[in-house]
């Protein structure tokens, strides 16, 4: 399929996804398929530097908050409309990824570890020391009274705003994956030495896919305040929200767009199941960490990964 | 004595002290990051874990927490055993301990961190000790007690396993596989046994650290999460596998620390150890003592 046709094909069914749901009667779902959809971005996100390229961004939950948290400064500054702080925040996370990946990926791969981890800390920092977008108390960035489109209610809105953000995030991993560019990182990721070698241009193309991944985190947090109405800096800067985006395409598998799309459905879902069923919110973020480490030390291709070995056996 | 000098005195004092803790937190990962080579970011989780068994000790008997860390020691000497067999069967050897050995070690992390959560809550926990409350005063200069001894037996550490590495067989059989882990084995020596317990050292080094952060403050689970960032400040500062560097990097990391807290408030020391992190990585990466 060339990158066109998936490109309509994936928007087409986005739209009419989205359009169908909005026969369900459960006020619930939108609030649940909300919270998966966005573990769609971050997974697909993650995985265009971490499952592509080979380089591990532990900092997920940073620039989803920095998305969230633009989004927050100009509520207060102007009330901005929706689309414009989408197009900011994603932006912003981009050029913070910018930053970050300028300084750290020319050096060895796992210092770009070290410094996303740490750069959530230090964003945490910075966010609960600045007032004007509520320090550590927190912040209100109200729904608007009146919901567009003849929508019943807001989160209809951001229900079908996270669709259509997934089904961007799709395209474009899809997009890099099935290009030129997707064969370079690939070289990157099995040995960055000979890909230097053989003319790749890698410094290029590590920061290349570190914007564009960085950016779609931040875009997936950009809807959040409104969302929840509320926000705070623990709830942006969520640990789940780094260990889920590497343990979805983890668990999915990492060599292509569908697994990231799996591991995230999948997991978003049970843990949305325990969370209603048990109410235990601490078990939930276990059974991921014991999900991750069970896949990358048993299954390390994931799910995904199963599914070649059984295509490969029929095969012959 | 002036009142702002007193202050800056102070201000030295106390981020040495607190820097000689830095020191003991970050020498697991001078061994481990810095040597062999394991990007083991769950280090402070094994930290946080020192921290709660000391204090279940300290609360249920009484026992000084510091020495029970070090009674201790065996046992996180034994995990750490574990840990690296596991690590070195399921990535190192397959050559996979770039990408899904990170992931292993964050799963870890965050393992440990919720277990905690879900047996001990989000209560700061602290633990009694004789010299807790005593500081001593010399010429308008503070000396509070609970940072003097943890600093004292943290420096002992690390000039120990400085000279047990530098002294021993053993210890540069590990400064053997940091420089030419082949050559090591043309010698006769299996650079797997060697990183095993250089490994299980290093987690040993962080159970005991956990008694010293309990000793110098309350401790919640999530608080290792702080400390990530400052190992790694402090290692690659330091420069790589040079436990003198790492000593040097803590003091310096500790001072930034205690000033930013003195003349900008606490709540922005945290920030520092990253600043002092990507300013290290973007000008001078191979540290002030590296190779």
């Amino acid at each position: 399929m060339s990158n066109r046709v998936f490109a309509v094909v994936a928007f087409a069914f986005a739209v009419a996804f989205a359009a169908a749901s909005q026969l369900i009667p459960n006020e619930y779902f939108f609030t649940a398929a909300y919270t998966v959809l966005q573990f769609v971005i971050l997974a697909t996100a993650w995985n265009i530097l971490g499952g592509y390229t080979g380089y591990v961004n532990f900092g997920s939950a940073a620039f989803f908050a920095i998305g969230a948290y633009s989004t927050v400064a100009l509520y207060n500054a102007f009330k901005a409309p929706l689309p414009v702080m989408i197009v900011v925040g994603t932006l912003v996370a981009g050029l913070a990824g910018l930053g970050l990946g300028y300084l750290t990926l020319r050096l060895r791969g796992v210092f770009f570890a070290i410094a996303s981890l740490a750069l959530s800390v230090v964003l945490f920092t910075f966010i609960v020391n600045w007032d004007y977008v509520g320090g550590a108390r927190g912040a209100y960035v109200l729904q608007p009274r009146e919901v567009p489109f003849g929508l019943p209610r807001y989160i209809h809105l951001l229900y079908i705003v996270m669709v259509l953000q997934a089904a961007v995030a799709l395209i474009v991993a899809r997009t890099i994956e099935k290009s030129t560019i997707g064969r370079g990182l690939a070289a990157i990721r099995d040995d960055e030495l000979a890909a230097e070698c053989s003319g790749v241009p890698t410094l290029r193309l590590k920061i290349f896919s570190t914007v564009v991944s960085c950016a779609l985190m931040g875009m997936a947090g950009t809807t959040f305040p409104l969302y929840l109405s509320f926000i705070e800096p623990s709830s942006a800067f969520s640990l789940s929200y780094a260990v889920n985006s590497i343990a979805m395409p983890l668990i999915g598998g990492m060599m292509s767009w569908i697994g990231p799309l799996i591991g995230a459905i999948l997991l978003g879902s049970v843990q949305q199941l325990v969370q209603v069923m048990f109410s235990l919110g601490a078990w939930n973020l276990l059974i991921v960490g014991a999900l991750l480490v069970l896949f990358v030390t048993l299954a390390p291709n994931g799910i995904m990964g199963w599914v070649d070995a059984w295509r490969r056996r029929k095969g012959r | 004595m002036e009142a702002s000098t007193a202050l800056v005195i102070n201000a030295i004092i106390a981020g040495l002290l607190l820097g000689g803790f830095y020191a003991a937190v970050s020498l697991g990962i001078s061994i481990s990051f810095g040597m062999l080579d394991v990007v083991n970011i769950a280090h402070p989780a094994f930290i946080i874990l020192g921290s709660y068994i000391a204090y279940i000790v300290n609360d249920r008997f009484g026992f000084d927490p510091i020495l029970v860390s070090l009674v201790l020691s065996p046992l996180f000497f034994a995990l750490g055993m574990v840990l690296y067999r596991i690590y070195y069967l399921c990535f190192e050897k397959r050559g996979q301990e770039s990408l899904r050995g990170l992931a292993f070690f964050f799963g870890i992390l965050f393992i440990t961190e919720v277990t905690l959560v879900l047996i001990f809550g989000v209560d700061y926990r602290m633990v009694s000790t004789v010299y807790g409350d005593v500081t001593w005063r010399a010429g308008g200069i503070d000396f509070p007690m609970r940072l003097v001894v943890p600093f004292l037996v943290s420096v002992t550490m690390v000039v120990g396993v400085q000279l047990f590495l530098t002294h021993t067989f053993f210890g540069r059989a590990v400064l053997a596989v940091a420089q030419d882990q082949l050559a090591l084995r043309l010698m006769g020596v299996n650079p797997v046994r060697v990183k095993e317990l250089a490994f299980a050292l290093s987690i040993a080094t962080a159970g005991v650290a956990g008694s010293f952060l309990i000793v110098i403050q309350p401790v919640q689970p999530a608080i290792g999460r702080e400390y990530i960032g400052l190992v790694f400040a402090v290692c690659v500062l330091g420069g790589m596998g040079s436990i003198w560097g790492t000593l040097i990097g803590a003091l310096v990391l500790g001072i930034a620390e205690s000033f930013t807290s003195t003349f900008f408030g606490p709540s922005w020391a945290p920030a520092v150890s990253f600043g002092l992190l990507l300013a290290t990585l973007a000008f001078r990466p191979s540290g002030l003592f590296g190779r």
